[in-house]
């Protein structure tokens, strides 16, 4: 069954045409990573999936529902989305930013969002910092902190934004950690990455996307091992010297 | 040199005669300046986040009403207010007067520290708010307030001493606060220098004791910062 749906997905920037249709479907289950170039695109399509940018043009279903403007905020209970700067909540404690959702959104009773988010941080291994605040945390921290965050709202599919992108190199080793193991739980994601090493271990698809198309998609192996596309050989000529 | 002490003695006399009589005149400035404070924070705050939305018509309402606050002299809008909406037939009792005209004057300028403390907090911010599933105003409430708040004590603390200095020109509608006394005092007495001396003391007191609390709180505030 698909998880996610993508149509003919048009974006503009002022005249410049960021997205110029993507088709794009993603089943349940399935662990998609985004790879090319810097102002690919592939934020971008990341972010209209959950319309953090207002598509111009196209449809998004997400578990077989339509993603408007008017049923925005249900459809993102359903969307977790992990940032590259974290983003956590710096006026709480790590314990209140993963409740924040529950509580917030769902109306969860304070007791059950607490049982709730301390399983989750025990998940993320930090469930000795749950009343510290943001602030005194490493960056690979937070960024698990963020990940609990997402999860507490017990998405469908969790997007990463370039989730290892603003740590130290010896940090992201524990991000990919937790990532990896919600992979084999068996999550859906999409994840805009740089880790090829990542993406060639924990992707069931990965997705090169350049100039705002899809220029080629496959297996790992595919895309790694026996890469077609010019421009995608080029990029990872590149990046893998 | 006698003629110093002399005076001094003197002068100290005077001060601690009229030290206590000055206190009504302190209690009713210390009452105008706390009710202009905080009904000029919740205007501020109400405007600040009025002015945010996405209706043009309150936007440009809000512009307008900060433009006239911030462009007119405070005097004048308390004689506008208590001597000139007579004529329009609306009575102000004059302690009210004051009230609404100083915390209409507090409250533009605080508008404007509550908007750009609120702008100033990453977009990031919102944006995982909202990735959350909560609307633009739980975004607000929850997130981006309580930080913007944060950020604005320095300058709401500003504000607030300015306020406690401003509602001494709420004497020219007959309020009877402390610099009103100052001159009533000096003018039976032509005692003007321990007169003057004396209000300027019972102003020090009262901001110093606001910036003190205010300190306080931008202490307690920080509690989540490394």
């Amino acid at each position: 069954m698909s998880m996610i749906e993508i149509k003919n997905l048009h974006k503009y920037f002022g005249e410049l045409e960021v997205l110029r249709g993507i088709d794009l479907t993603v089943s349940e289950s399935e662990v998609v990573c985004l790879i090319g170039s810097s102002g690919s695109g592939k934020s971008t399509l990341l972010r209209c999936i959950n319309f953090l940018e207002e598509k111009n043009e196209g449809e998004i279903y997400i578990d077989g529902q339509m993603v408007t403007a008017k049923e925005i905020n249900e459809i993102r209970q359903k969307v977790g989305m992990v940032f590259q700067r974290f983003n956590l909540f710096p006026h709480m404690t790590v314990l209140q930013n993963v409740m924040e959702g529950p509580i917030t959104v769902k109306k969860m009773d304070r007791k059950k969002a607490r049982e709730l988010a301390m399983t989750l941080l025990e998940k993320v291994n930090l469930l000795d910092k749950a009343n510290e605040y943001p602030a005194m945390l490493s960056g690979g921290q937070q960024q698990r902190v963020a990940i609990a965050r997402s999860l507490a709202m017990e998405p469908k599919v969790i997007l990463f934004d370039e989730p290892t992108s603003a740590l130290d190199p010896e940090l992201v080793g524990e991000v990919l950690g937790v990532m990896n193991d919600l992979a084999k739980e068996g999550r859906t994601m999409i994840i805009v990455t740089h880790e090829m090493g990542f993406a060639k271990e924990v992707a069931d698809r990965v997705i090169f996307i350049h100039e705002g198309l899809i220029a080629e998609e496959g297996t790992p192996e595919d895309i790694f091992d026996r890469p077609e596309n010019e421009r995608l050989q080029n990029f990872l000529g590149q990046i893998l010297v | 040199m006698d003629a110093v002490i002399n005076n001094s003695i003197e002068f100290f006399k005077t001060v601690v005669e009229f030290a206590p009589k000055f206190i009504p005149g302190v209690i009713l400035t210390l009452q105008l300046a706390f009710f202009s404070i905080i009904l000029g924070m919740i205007i501020g705050l109400v405007v600040a986040v009025l002015k945010l939305t996405k209706y043009k018509w309150l936007k440009k309402t809000m512009d307008v009403y900060i433009t006239i606050v911030r462009g007119t002299p405070l005097l004048l809008q308390l004689y506008f207010i208590f001597y000139g909406l007579p004529s329009l037939g609306i009575m102000i009792d004059a302690f009210p007067s004051a009230i609404i005209a100083l915390a209409l004057h507090n409250g533009a300028y605080i508008s404007e520290i509550f908007r750009g403390s609120i702008e100033s907090i990453d977009y990031g911010q919102r944006e995982a708010a909202r990735s959350l599933g909560m609307t633009k105003w739980q975004a607000m409430k929850r997130v981006v307030l309580p930080q913007a708040f944060k950020r604005s004590v320095p300058a709401l603390g500003n504000q607030f001493i300015i306020a406690v200095k401003d509602s001494s020109l709420a004497s020219v509608i007959t309020i009877t606060e402390t610099m009103l006394l100052a001159r009533q005092f000096s003018a039976a007495t032509f005692n003007v220098f321990p007169i003057y001396f004396t209000a300027g003391v019972y102003y020090l007191i009262i901001t110093m004791g606001l910036t003190k609390v205010l300190s306080q709180v931008e202490l307690k505030l920080k509690v989540n910062e490394r």
